[in-house]
């Protein structure tokens, strides 16, 4: 199977055995790879198990592109059903994991059961092995990595949990690459739930493609092109901080908690600063030309870290008022080798620190600690608090809306998140395309599928016909380079043109799936994690895709958004034509007849036995 | 000619081992390559690159004469290789490598494909 390794490798953690099957050419053709083999695998085989509990599936995948020469054939997927939303979730991660798999011989591994120890699973081609980790349990994600490579050797890629996936925070997230992380939706929660602390990968096998001179001569040109863009410098040299003034800018920088969206204090953490205070060098993923990773040094800690990235920046610098890049950094850290989502990680603190600022909670609340915002200290006491489940962190590790849920006096409507998965980092209330890309992320409240601000920015910031449409073009176009196992990034950033892409596609596997093809596959994964939703949560629709009431009711009160708010009846406006051109009903339910187009024909069976489909 | 690099200007993307594997086989798999990236990243913040410099030891070392000069570089005939890999061993560089599935050593024939993708000019052809 060209493009493909052609084995998935199944692990049942409960009776210790493995074994491999085929790749289904059919779920190639129809899924991809990445998130659409993840999508399915986990509609196939998760129904109405508890998260965190043994019946959950934990599955990597790799995609077609992945391990291949073309721009950041680097990304790998982390899915499960979320212990963070309960619905669909994956997060990706970029480093060298995704193509070591293939050359391993894998495109995916499927994890299930639960260890009745802490374990890590050691992979060298054929070798397959479920060795002990009692030694590795109670280190730091980072820290566990290097025992590893150490012990097995530099040539391992290895991913791992911190604390935080131990002891099962929701928002847990896996670590990989010294300071890369599939973040979002607790991955690393499941990971802890079955006692998995690590996964160890090694290759050395070829990556069997269907036209390697094609390859090469689409390829060497995006690398050339790439090469020669002046443009390339401002990511060499500032990698993804770049976006923080920019964000700032435009109003769109969270900042306390989500209150405004101009913080005060960029120019201590923008790119500048941490270009002159912190840089090192650059970090890139596999086969990436731009090397948006930053490798950072914190003399004052005396810690190395990647990063902090733009999310990072927004949701630990702004989102809780730290103004010194030096402790953002520093606190980023922390998270890292804690194994919590920075994202998460930042908005729940945030929130934290917005309820102690009101008197929502108090000393007695928080075990005598004052969460200040712009209090780095008390920053990095609630990341290991909750990633210890000790004390006030014991809640915060359930996340935002669970937490406002037991403090109640209010606090759900500045409790940012959607569907239960904390917001990131784009403050949305004057950008009617990124409020509803958040509002209709499938897996919560997050930027990736759809980023559209700089659609909002091009069309007009009030302006609400039109963006519907785009919010779905992009939630087709953005996670499909997720199903191909390559980062999206060189086309966003970099303008590498998507005829590229759909060039690459048959240059690399053989397979006659247009362009249009490939963008119904990502259309038929969206609609499939939609139907996961509607058969998993009871009463799912409509009331899942409000943003908090912050947004609706509370004016922005400063900088480049000032006196923006979303009202209701716009948001119900784009709700109902964001449904209606998906061709979901109006509580925002796929129709037998979508999934049906979409060749869900058993998805839409499945869910009509069920009474949730009409 | 031979290949130059700094390696503080390495990002650690491996580009350079996927094109010299491309190269030399016409394989996608950067493990078989001759130009090593290993990351140095908790001491100095940066990766460590090994490759061949041209200086000739493993032609003067290899008791089958398998290693001779061509427009410049030093290549390997597999024809006449022994798999002693004595020039494996007491290359300088540590830059004769013996990828998996194969017996010859491959090292760099400077033919530059490296050179001109790498996105951060760490590697530069040099007289």
């Amino acid at each position: 199977m060209n493009g493909y390794a052609g084995k998935i490798l199944r692990v049942d953690l409960s009776t210790g055995k493995t074994w491999t099957e085929p790749v289904d050419p059919k779920l190639a053709r129809e899924y991809l790879g990445g998130r659409g083999f993840a999508a399915r695998l986990i509609y196939d085989e998760v129904k109405g198990a508890e998260a965190l509990g043994p019946d959950n599936r934990l599955v990597l995948a790799s995609g077609p592109f992945a391990g291949v020469f073309l721009p950041a054939g680097a990304k790998a997927t982390f899915a499960a059903k979320s212990s963070a939303t309960g619905l669909y979730g994956d997060a990706n991660v970029g480093g060298h994991l995704a193509a070591e798999l293939k050359y391993a011989g894998y495109d995916a591994i499927v994890f299930q059961g639960s260890a009745d120890r802490p374990v890590y699973l050691f992979v060298d081609d054929e070798t397959v092995q479920i060795r002990d980790a009692s030694r590795l349990w109670g280190k730091g994600a980072i820290e566990a990595e290097v025992a590893l490579k150490d012990e097995l050797g530099e040539d391992y890629q290895i991913a791992t949990i911190g604390p935080a996936g131990e002891n099962l925070v929701k928002y847990a997230c896996v670590g990989h690459d010294i300071g890369r992380q599939a973040g979002r939706t607790g991955a690393g929660a499941v990971m802890g739930s079955k006692r998995l602390k690590a996964i160890a990968v090694r290759g050395s096998q070829t990556v069997p493609v269907a036209d390697i001179e094609a390859l090469r001569r689409i390829s060497k040109e995006m690398f050339l092109k790439v090469k020669a863009d002046p443009g390339l410098q401002v990511w060499h040299d500032y990698g993804l901080g770049s976006v923080c003034s920019w964000a700032n800018s435009i109003g769109a920088f969270p900042t306390r908690n989500f209150s405004s969206g101009y913080f005060e204090g960029i120019d201590g953490i923008d790119h500048h600063a941490m270009r002159e205070r912190i840089i090192v060098g650059s970090k890139a993923c596999f086969g990436c030309p731009m090397a948006c990773g930053k490798f950072s040094r914190v003399k004052e800690r005396g810690v190395w870290v990647e990063g902090p990235e733009y999310e990072t920046t927004a949701l630990i610098g702004g989102n809780c008022a730290l103004n010194r890049i030096e402790d953002v950094a520093y606190a980023n850290y922390v998270c890292d080798e804690l194994g919590l989502d920075t994202i998460s990680a930042g908005n729940v603190i945030g929130f934290a620190m917005e309820c102690f600022q009101r008197g929502v909670i108090d000393e007695r609340t928080t075990g005598g600690l004052a969460v200040r915002f712009g209090d780095v200290e008390a920053f990095v006491t609630l990341a290991n608090r909750i990633a210890r489940r000790e004390g006030i962190g014991d809640l915060l590790a359930d996340g935002v809306k669970q937490t406002a849920a037991v403090w109640g006096k209010g606090s759900e409507s500045y409790a940012i998140q959607v569907k239960g998965l904390e917001w990131s980092g784009y403050e949305s209330r004057g950008a009617p395309a990124m409020m509803l890309a958040y509002m209709t992320a499938d897996i919560g409240a997050h930027h990736n599928r759809a980023w559209a601000i700089t659609y909002d920015i091009a069309q007009g910031r009030e302006k609400v016909e039109g963006k519907a449409a785009k919010v779905i073009d992009l939630q087709h176009v953005r996670p499909l380079f997720d199903c191909l196992g390559a980062c999206r990034l060189p086309w966003v950033e970099m303008g590498l043109d998507l005829k590229y892409y759909a060039e690459l596609f048959p240059a690399v596997t053989g397979l006659d799936l247009s362009w249009e093809d490939l963008l119904q596959v990502s259309e038929r994964v969206y609609n499939l994690t939609r139907a996961y939703a509607v058969r998993e949560v009871p009463g799912f629709g409509r009331s899942h895709d409000y943003p908090p009431e912050r947004f609706i009711s509370e004016p922005v009160p400063d900088g480049a958004t000032a006196g923006s708010r979303i009202p209701r009846d716009t948001l119900d406006a784009l709700l109902d034509d964001y449904y209606g051109l998906r061709g979901w009903d109006k509580t925002g339910r796929p129709t037998g007849v979508t999934l049906r187009r979409l060749g869900l024909g058993d998805v839409a069976e499945e869910l009509a036995a069920r009474g949730l489909v009409e | 000619m031979r290949v130059d690099a700094t390696a503080s200007r390495c990002t650690g993307c491996k580009l350079c081992q996927l094109a010299c594997a491309l190269h030399q086989f016409g394989e996608n798999n950067p493990k078989k390559t001759a130009i090593l990236i290993t990351s140095d990243l908790l001491n100095t913040g940066h990766y460590r690159v090994a490759v061949c410099d041209q200086c000739g030891l493993c032609e003067e070392l290899c008791p089958a004469g398998a290693v001779s000069k061509v427009d410049g570089a030093y290549v390997v005939d597999p024809e006449e290789c022994t798999y002693c890999y004595i020039c494996v061993n007491e290359c300088p560089q540590g830059a004769m490598l013996v990828p998996s599935g194969k017996h010859t050593p491959v090292k760099c024939i400077s033919c530059g494909d490296c050179v001109e993708l790498c996105p951060t000019s760490a590697l530069a052809m040099v007289e």
